[in-house]
Formats: structure tokens, C-alpha cells, sequence
């Protein structure tokens, strides 16, 4: 019972192996995936990945080219720049807690107390450096801390205690904004400090609305993201793998370029680049650094991926469970200081209502899994984007809160279910 | 096969405690060497890996790598002697590609980040050499099939380059031409001189690539055979006990009444 017997049906596998390098080329499995060369073989292996269910960020650039043109078509100013800027200034905040998001589903769990977190870091930023006369930098460095602190905890309950991290962090929604209440004291709100750092973090334009940063933005990421994708392809020829066409670098390159200038075009025609709009894209550019390209980032996907698998890869799961939940109890308290800024002060429902809600909703919206293991940062750059695009398009047309509750839940069931449904189609795909 | 084996296991002993796993256990296992480590439920075989692997160190008795007495306390120590571990469940990743798998733990790196380029060619390089094929080595292991996991799941057991492989139950639910596919590979492992301890209840793969084969019985050993002269039936007797077993006790009973 060996080779000969087996498998009759397919000569490659059951080949030996030295007569295979008489062939000029190596025999092939007829089912390997071979990937033509040019445009055509990118176009071919897209459409594969739709019908496998890898649908990636396709619905969701889809939605918001169909949000902006709806929105558009129905005030006749949605996609002014004045409009477009407001909304780049206020996805910060959500923006920021839901990269947290991402990482905790990533991990194929869910953090409930962001919102608290975000709000009680903000108070905690506020009362210090408006009331106890703190520096604003330390005050908000201080906030960071708490909110990490509290990450750790959490994280400690649900890794090493063994807490369902829904329950870990359901107890922390209560609990952190009792300790945002209490920071705040009776009072209930607390303004930032007038043109401090906190006030100017949502609301400063670079360069005072000087047209060369949004410019300059572009052009540079536009650059780096061509330089990195030749010098990436070159490596890999010379590695002899299969490498991206140049065709294919120039097509992306080229859709990067006309979004990035178009964005800073619009951005110019207002005030410039905002400082939120800077802050938000370089921690979506750093933690999705982080994601894809470190061992650190790798052991989150495993982990999200097969925990038993990850331990027995040497892989200290307690460790990169506590420390994804201190990064979203991290990023929380950043989102928490951008809306603080915006609304020019910390109060007790700074992190409340539907804050939560949206942040988690973007990061699924964006084409992140909520059952693990599968997403990146961008989409909640995407997610939020669509959000906020809804949400000021509903406000402009001026729909009550509550119809507005409702649309902003069915797309999020939306998500959802596309959620599900490629997952099923991607496990129905496997061969 | 001359020389020191790889890998003896001398007089090893396990308590757990008040069940005695492990009575005075002697296995050897040889470089280019497939041996079959058989026995029925309960008979030790697993404890008995875990014990080569770390997971459970031994109360009696000793190791001996190439010669040497060594002391296996934990996983990583069995590891950075070379003996890699290929467990029943498999050890993979669904979400991550095969290369992600096959480096998952040992990822080389490049100025601090992940070296893709490197990993994939080196991937490449492994599954070429074992003839492993797979559709791409860019795709998620949730996308392969359970023959070609199995696969995937040996070759990151010699990403580390070790010298014994221990391979439990590889075959068990894969199909006919999978379970070829992996029993091929088990032959190239032998043919790349390590040793294999292969442990499984399917006597038809244990004929087909073994060597040698080892049964263990309560906790005990039981015979060791060499493949070629041994028949079926007298592993099995071996597994079951063959001098009391139901068989044997229904052909005394008949003699018996026959008198």
C-alpha cells in the first residue's frame, strides 16, 4: 500500500519526488492556484475572492459612494467641503475607539465598557488640567494611563480569571462611568482649558488652514505606499516569487493618488488638514503596521484564530489578551479626549448613549469579523465613514434621533449579516 | 540502523495519582526509522508522548538523546532537543495562511518586522522538498481540505529542523487518497533520516509505512515486532492481550464442553 495505489487519479501527488526535476517545468497540482501575469490575472483573482466571500472592503466603499451621492442628490450640499471637514473632525473620536474595537474582535471578543472608558479618561483629563491645575499634557497623559490601567484589569479578569470578557467588561461599563461621575464630582461638567491643547485637539487646522500640509499629506503617503509596494514586488522576483505586476502597483498607486488628492483637495477648499484627521490616519497607519507586519500583531491573529493552536505555538495567550485590552482601553481614552475637545468640555454622558454602539458598529461595518481571527484597522476608518456620513445626512435633512436610532441599527444588521453570510460562503468555498 | 538510537526510552514509569499510566517502558526510537507506537484505548500511548514531549515528565526511569541521558521537564526542552510534536487535534491556525502556520512562533524577521518574502520562499522550499501540494501557500488553511491540513500541520513540525517526529493518530478521519498523501509523506520523513513515532490504531497504515512496531498494553510493553515478519493477527493479539480475550475464552469454553 503505497504511492501507486493510492491515488491513480492524480499523477502529481503520487509522483516521487526525484522524477520531477527532469520535467523543464515542475508538475503542478491541477488545482494550485496559478495566477496569470498582468491586469487580467488581478482581475480573475478578484473575482474569485468575491465568489469566495473574501469581500474585503468592497460593500463598504459601495455604501458610502452610495451615502454621499443619496445625501447629495437630496440636500444639494452634503458633499461641500465645509460639510465633508465637519465630518473628517468628528470621526475622530468614534474613529478611535473603534481601531480598539477591531483589536478586541480580532481577538473574537467584545469590550463593552469603551464608552465608559473613553468618558471617564476624558473627566479624568478635564478635572485635572482645568481644576487641579495640572499641565494639559500631563493631565491627558495621565487619562491615558488610568484608561490602560483599566485595560489591564479588565484583561487580567477575562485571561488569567477566565471571566467571559462580555461579562468582564459589562461589569467595567458601570463601574467606569460610576468613576466618571465621581471624577467629576457635582458639578457634571467641566470645561476644557480655553485654546488649551485639549480644546484644539479636534478643532486646530495645520498651519493654521496653510494648503501645504493636506498637500504635502498626500503626495508623501502616495510615494511611500508606490516605493514600498516596487520595493516589495523587486524583493520577491528576485526571491523568485510571484510578485505583483507593475500594472497592478500602478492600479493601486493610482486609485491611492486620486482618493488622497481628491481628499486634500476637498480639505483645502475649506480650512486645510485638521489635526483629528492627522492623528486618527497615522494610528490607523501605525496599528495596522502593527497588525500585519510584527510578530506582535501576528499572535493576535492566531490567537484570534485557534487559541489552543497559538498556545501550543509557544505563543503567551494570557499576555496578548491582556495587552489587546489595554490597546482598545488605550485607544478609548484617546477617542474620549477628541470628544472632549469637540464638545469644548467633559461631562457625565461624554461616552454614553450610542458612542459605543457606533464605534462597534463601524469596525463591523468596515469589514472586520466579529467572530475573529479576520479584519484590520482601516475599517474602522471605513466604518465610521459610513456613520458619520449617515448620521449627518440624516441631520441635515433633519430626521428625528429616533428614526435615526432605527437606520443606523439596520445598517449595522446589514453588516452583520453580510458578516455572517461571507463567512459561511468562504467555508462552503473551501476545497 | 546501527549505532545509538535517537531516542530510548528506558525503564519510564508515570503515576497519576493513583492510576499507574506508565509500568517500565522501553521504546528505541532510530534515525530513518518509522515506529509504530499501537495499543488500545487506555494502553498509555499518549501519555507516553506527552512524555517525550515535555508535557508530562517522567517518575521513573530515564531519556536518552543519541546516547545521552537527558531530562525532558517541559515542552520547550523536548523541542530544543528536536523532537517535534504533531498533535491528533490539529495545531493550526484557520484564519492564517500556510505560511503564517508553518512560521506561527518562529517568525524570521527583517529590520524587526516580519520577513514575508523570506518566510514564503523558505515555505516554498519545505513543502517542495516533502512534494507537499497545496493550491497556494497564500491561502487560509480554513480553504484546504483535511488531508491537506494534516500536511500542513507536519511540515510546521519540521520548520524547527528536528530529529523525531511524533505523529499522533495522523490518518484518523481523512479519507482514502488524503490518508495516502500522508503516509507518502511519513515515507520522506524516513527517506530525510528522522526518526518517526507514528501512533495509530489503524493496522493497514501501520503495515504500509512502519518499521517497527511497538504495542503497549495497560501501561506495559507488549511486544516489539518488526514489521516485515510479523503478521496481522499477532499485533492484534498483542493489543488485546492475546492469551485472555474474548476469543480465546470462547475457544476454551468449547473445548471445554466438546470433552
Amino acid at each position: 500500500m503505497t504511492t501507486e495505489q493510492t491515488t491513480p487519479d492524480e499523477p502529481a501527488a503520487a509522483t516521487p519526488a526525484p522524477a520531477e526535476p527532469t520535467a523543464s517545468t515542475p508538475a503542478v497540482d491541477p488545482r494550485l492556484l496559478v495566477r496569470e501575469s498582468g491586469l487580467a490575472g488581478y482581475l480573475a483573482e478578484f473575482k474569485q475572492k468575491m465568489k469566495n466571500g473574501d469581500l474585503g472592503s468592497v460593500p463598504v466603499v459601495l455604501g458610502l459612494i452610495l451615502i454621499g451621492a443619496i445625501f447629495q442628490g437630496i440636500t444639494g450640499n452634503f458633499l461641500n467641503p465645509d460639510n465633508l471637514t465637519h465630518i473628517t473632525q468628528w470621526i475622530a473620536g468614534p474613529g478611535l475607539i473603534a481601531v480598539g474595537i477591531v483589536f478586541v474582535l480580532l481577538l473574537g471578543e467584545i469590550d463593552l465598557s469603551l464608552g465608559s472608558v473613553a468618558g471617564a479618561s476624558a473627566a479624568i483629563a478635564a478635572v485635572l488640567s482645568a481644576r487641579s491645575g495640572y499641565s494639559e499634557w500631563l493631565s491627558c497623559l495621565i487619562a491615558v494611563a488610568a484608561a490602560l490601567a483599566i485595560g489591564a484589569l479588565q484583561g487580567f479578569f477575562f485571561a488569567k480569571i477566565g471571566v467571559p470578557a462580555f461579562v468582564v467588561t459589562l461589569a467595567g461599563l458601570l463601574a467606569w462611568s460610576g468613576l466618571q461621575e465621581y471624577v467629576l464630582g457635582d458639578k457634571g461638567t467641566v470645561n476644557v482649558v480655553h485654546d488649551g491643547v485639549l480644546a484644539n485637539l479636534d478643532n486646530y487646522f495645520l498651519g493654521d488652514g496653510d494648503i501645504v500640509y493636506a498637500w504635502g499629506l498626500a503626495v508623501v503617503a502616495v510615494a511611500l505606499f508606490a516605493a514600498g509596494q516596487f520595493l516589495d514586488a523587486r524583493r520577491r522576483t528576485a526571491a523568485g516569487l510571484t510578485a505583483r505586476p507593475v500594472s497592478e502597483i500602478a492600479l493601486r498607486t493610482g486609485v491611492l493618488a486620486v482618493v488622497a488628492l481628491a481628499a486634500a483637495y476637498m480639505l483645502n477648499q475649506d480650512r486645510g488638514l485638521p489635526l483629528p484627521v492627522l492623528v486618527f490616519l497615522t494610528v490607523v497607519v501605525v496599528t495596522d503596521f502593527v497588525l500585519r507586519r510584527t510578530s506582535y500583531g501576528r499572535q493576535i491573529f492566531a490567537v484570534g484564530g485557534g487559541v489552543e493552536a497559538a498556545r501550543r505555538a509557544g505563543i503567551n495567550v494570557s499576555w496578548v489578551r491582556i495587552s489587546v485590552f489595554m490597546i482598545s482601553a488605550g485607544m478609548a481614552a484617546l477617542g474620549g479626549l477628541f470628544y472632549a475637545s469637540q464638545q469644548g468640555s467633559a461631562d457625565k454622558i461624554l461616552g454614553g448613549g450610542n458612542v459605543l454602539m457606533n464605534s462597534i458598529a463601524a469596525a463591523v461595518i468596515g469589514g472586520t469579523s466579529l467572530f475573529g481571527g479576520r479584519g484590520k484597522t482601516w475599517s474602522a476608518l471605513l466604518g465610521i465613514l459610513v456613520i458619520q456620513s449617515i448620521t449627518t445626512g440624516l441631520d441635515m435633512v433633519h430626521v428625528n434621533q429616533a428614526i435615526q436610532y432605527m437606520i443606523t441599527g439596520a445598517v449595522l444588521l446589514a453588516a452583520v449579516v453580510l458578516d455572517s453570510v461571507s463567512r459561511r460562503t468562504r467555508k462552503t468555498a473551501a476545497r | 540502523m546501527t549505532g545509538a538510537p535517537v531516542l530510548a526510552l528506558r525503564g519510564v514509569s508515570k503515576r497519576f495519582g493513583a492510576v499507574q499510566a506508565l509500568t517500565d517502558v522501553h521504546l528505541e526510537v532510530h534515525a530513518g526509522e518509522v515506529v509504530a507506537l499501537v495499543g488500545d484505548n487506555g494502553a498509555g500511548k499518549s501519555t507516553l508522548v506527552k512524555t517525550i514531549a515535555g508535557v508530562h515528565p517522567i517518575d521513573e526511569g530515564t531519556i536518552e538523546w543519541e546516547g545521552e541521558a537527558v531530562s525532558i521537564a517541559r515542552p520547550h526542552d523536548a523541542q530544543a532537543l528536536g523532537v517535534a510534536t504533531v498533535y491528533q487535534d490539529l495545531a493550526l491556525c484557520d484564519n492564517l495562511d500556510v505560511v503564517g502556520n508553518l512560521f506561527l512562533g518562529r517568525e524570521l524577521k527583517r529590520f524587526g518586522t516580519l520577513d514575508e518574502v523570506a518566510m514564503e520562499k523558505r515555505a516554498r522550499e519545505l513543502l517542495d522538498t516533502l512534494s507537499i501540494r497545496i493550491p497556494s501557500v497564500r491561502i487560509p488553511i480554513a480553504a484546504l481540505s483535511g488531508g491537506q491540513r494534516q500536511v500542513v500541520a507536519i511540515a510546521r513540525a519540521l520548520v524547527g529542523d528536528p530529529k523525531i517526529v511524533i505523529l499522533d493518530e495522523p490518518t484518523a478521519a481523512l479519507g482514502v487518497e488524503q490518508t495516502a498523501q500522508v503516509l507518502d509523506l511519513v515515507e520522506r520523513l524516513r527517506g530525510r533520516g528522522l526518526g518517526v513515532i507514528l501512533i495509530s490504531h489503524n493496522m493497514a497504515d501501520v503495515k504500509a509505512v512502519a518499521d517497527t512496531v511497538a504495542v503497549l498494553r495497560l501501561g506495559r510493553n507488549n511486544g516489539v515486532f518488526e514489521v516485515a515478519g510479523t503478521s496481522h493477527e499477532e499485533i492484534i493479539s498483542a493489543i488485546t492481550g492475546a492469551t485472555e480475550n474474548a476469543v480465546t475464552r470462547r475457544q476454551a469454553r468449547l473445548a471445554e464442553e466438546a470433552k
